[in-house]
């Protein structure tokens, strides 16, 4: 893993690649990684997702943001395989990847995390990273027992776990359970254990809920690194300073539907954005009220 | 009072046949409940159809034990696969709910009078299936020493037997320090998680279940063969349940507790039994207190108090870590 390189070549990389697009919902971009068509998920009489068209622009960081029960987290579980669609196909790289179970979607390189945090609690933190680990042979029964088939593997991943986890400052709880670490430190623990898959595509479900300001400057940098490693990323978040600061994309979510999408700025100033989160008629007088 | 030969009674117990039944049976356990997180109710069930296996294929069926001992194996994995295939995707209550109702469905299926030809109904089946097995006895003569004592085919038994557990714990040991024993603690602890970085949780979850229940199996095989008989009312929920006490008592997912812990639990059996049958025949307990004829069930209320106490004091176990135990509370 390359040491962050802390400039922002890939930011303008990707900020020229999104600059002429039209900010429309469903608008399509130069290079997606991916590309969502249809996707209906009906809870009972509710939808609790309803997407169009969908493309995420690959290399950028896209946030997914929008009011309680917009369903963006619902969608994140879509896209990942976590949940089954009842309509809609969607694409990874170009291939067809609706309907595929979600620990194979994780083995093509889109990797998440969750919005309350998955740290293994009675692992160590090595042992999470090192759980993370792709095409581990040592994770076959048939070869478990041999410690000599796969001794070498794991000193490797071991060395990459160590050296994420220095990047991420959790090197001196190495061997610590993740019980023990603060809320904030798990964010970091499930995003360093989520770089052990080597992703392509990186989804985090609302990063800095749960964290001190401390830390949230921190996590920010971190964020940011993945895009100045090749990554691309999409996440969920409320905090809009956080989207405001990091985005290079911002896709408002209401009611299931996808309501706006495009540059963050742009997108804070949409009348459908504002409407979405404070209602429609949030500057009116309540006349009637006053009988 | 003769002590020394409550001594003798008790360390016989303590590493003798049930000793390593349990220890087995436990040791299945562990790699379910200790390591994977499946709550495995009927572990009963894989020592019937070992302990069945053995028993039917020789009896009725004329094999010869090795390969009565092989299908026994292999019908064990056919119950995990049954049992697995249709509860593992689901919650874990639901395992539990299936595999003591799975349990119970042998232990019936056994005593019923349709197979009675094959099974032998309530009585069991009892004949020299182990015949192959005690003719390579060397310790004709057994074992008769002021702290222990076994006849010929009981020592038998215990050697093989130990030598077993020892093997099976070895394998054990390899595995769950193995990165396949990390996925397992993994899932114990997250299957979403698991899934989420790229692990296929069901496979794993399935392998778990048919080695434990292998090991199951193997329990069964020295209960059977050590009794010469089987009876089907012995492979009740008590049994799986005596397991989890031992399992617990020794530490879950530590790979010494179902020794540790079977020992224990039967040293502390029949040592309160040889103690209070003493102690009445020896006037020093008064007879309208407890009559020789109640000891029996006195032991186990003991033993369970004696249990509590132990949970209540150490309830991680004797191998296991408090602080491990308290992260269980999720934060």
């Amino acid at each position: 893993m390359p040491a962050p390189s802390h400039n922002n070549a890939r930011r303008d990389i990707a900020l020229a690649a999104l600059a002429g697009i039209t900010p429309t919902p469903g608008v399509s971009k130069p290079d997606p990684i991916i590309v969502a068509d249809n996707v209906v998920r009906k809870f009972g009489g509710l939808t609790a997702v309803n997407v169009g068209h969908l493309e995420i622009q690959r290399g950028a960081i896209t946030a997914l943001i929008g009011p309680n029960g917009a369903g963006k987290t619902t969608f994140f579980n879509l896209l990942t395989g976590f949940d089954q669609v009842d309509e809609g196909s969607w694409t990874f790289n170009g291939t067809k990847i609706s309907g595929t179970p979600p620990h194979k979607v994780a083995r093509m390189g889109m990797v998440r995390t969750f919005q309350l945090t998955k740290a293994l609690y009675r692992l160590t933190v090595i042992d999470n990273m090192l759980l993370a680990a792709t095409k581990q042979k040592g994770e076959s029964i048939l070869r478990a027992a041999l410690p000599f088939l796969w001794n070498a593997q794991e000193k490797a991943a071991t060395a990459r776990s160590e050296e994420l986890l220095t990047r991420f400052k959790l090197i001196d709880k190495r061997d610590d359970f993740a019980a023990a670490l603060s809320g904030g430190q798990r964010k970091l623990l499930e995003m360093a254990r989520a770089l052990m898959v080597e992703p392509e595509l990186v989804m985090l479900d609302e990063p800095m809920a749960g964290v001190n300001p401390a830390l949230k400057q921190s996590l920010l940098g971190h964020i940011k690194d993945l895009r100045e490693d090749g990554m691309t990323v999409l996440f969920v978040e409320h905090d809009m300073d956080m989207v405001r600061d990091i985005s290079d994309w911002v896709i408002v979510m209401a009611q299931g539907e996808i309501v706006a999408e495009g540059p963050p700025n742009v997108v804070m100033r949409d009348k459908a954005v504002i409407d979405a989160y404070l209602g429609a008629h949030h500057d009116s007088t309540l006349e009637q009220d006053r009988g | 009072m003769d002590f020394i030969f409550i001594a003798q009674q008790s360390l016989s117990a303590a590493v003798g046949v049930n000793t390593i039944i349990f220890a087995l049976a436990a040791i299945g356990l562990n790699m379910h409940f200790g390591y994977t997180g499946l709550l495995n109710f009927g572990q009963a069930g894989f020592l019937a159809v070992g302990a069945y296996s053995v028993a039917t294929l020789v009896v009725s069926f004329n094999f010869p034990l090795w390969v009565a001992l092989l299908i026994g194996i292999l019908n064990s994995i056919i119950l995990a696969l049954l049992l697995g295939l249709p509860t593992l995707r689901l919650r874990a209550d639901y395992l539990a709910i299936v595999t003591i109702a799975a349990s119970e469905i042998i232990r019936q299926v056994a005593r019923s009078a349709t197979f009675n030809k094959y099974l032998g109904g309530s009585d069991g089946i009892t004949g020299k299936f182990g015949k192959d097995f005690f003719a390579l006895n060397p310790f004709k003569s057994g074992l008769n020493t002021p702290f222990l004592r076994y006849n010929g085919n009981d020592l038998w038994v215990v050697v093989t037997g130990w030598t077993l557990v020892i093997i099976v714990l070895f394998v054990m040991w390899l595995l769950v320090r193995s990165p396949w024993g990390r996925v397992l603690k993994a899932i114990r602890e997250d299957e979403e998680a698991v899934r989420s970085l790229g692990k296929n949780v069901y496979l794993y979850k399935m392998q778990s279940l048919i080695i434990g229940g292998i090991v199951g199996s193997f329990a069964g095989f020295v209960y059977a063969l050590s009794r010469q008989s089987v009876q089907p009312d012995n492979y009740g929920t008590a049994l799986t349940f005596f397991a989890y006490t031992v399992l617990i008592l020794g530490g879950a997912a530590r790979v010494f507790a179902p020794i540790a812990g079977s020992i224990i639990f039967w040293f502390l059996l029949v040592f309160i039994e040889q103690m209070l049958r003493q102690a009445v025949s020896a006037g020093y307990i008064p007879e309208w207190l407890i009559g020789v004829n109640q000891v029996g069930q006195i032991r186990f209320m003991l033993v369970g108090l004696g249990l509590m106490m132990l949970m209540i004091f150490r309830p991680q176990g004797i191998f296991g870590d408090r602080k491990e135990l308290a992260l269980d509370a999720r934060a």
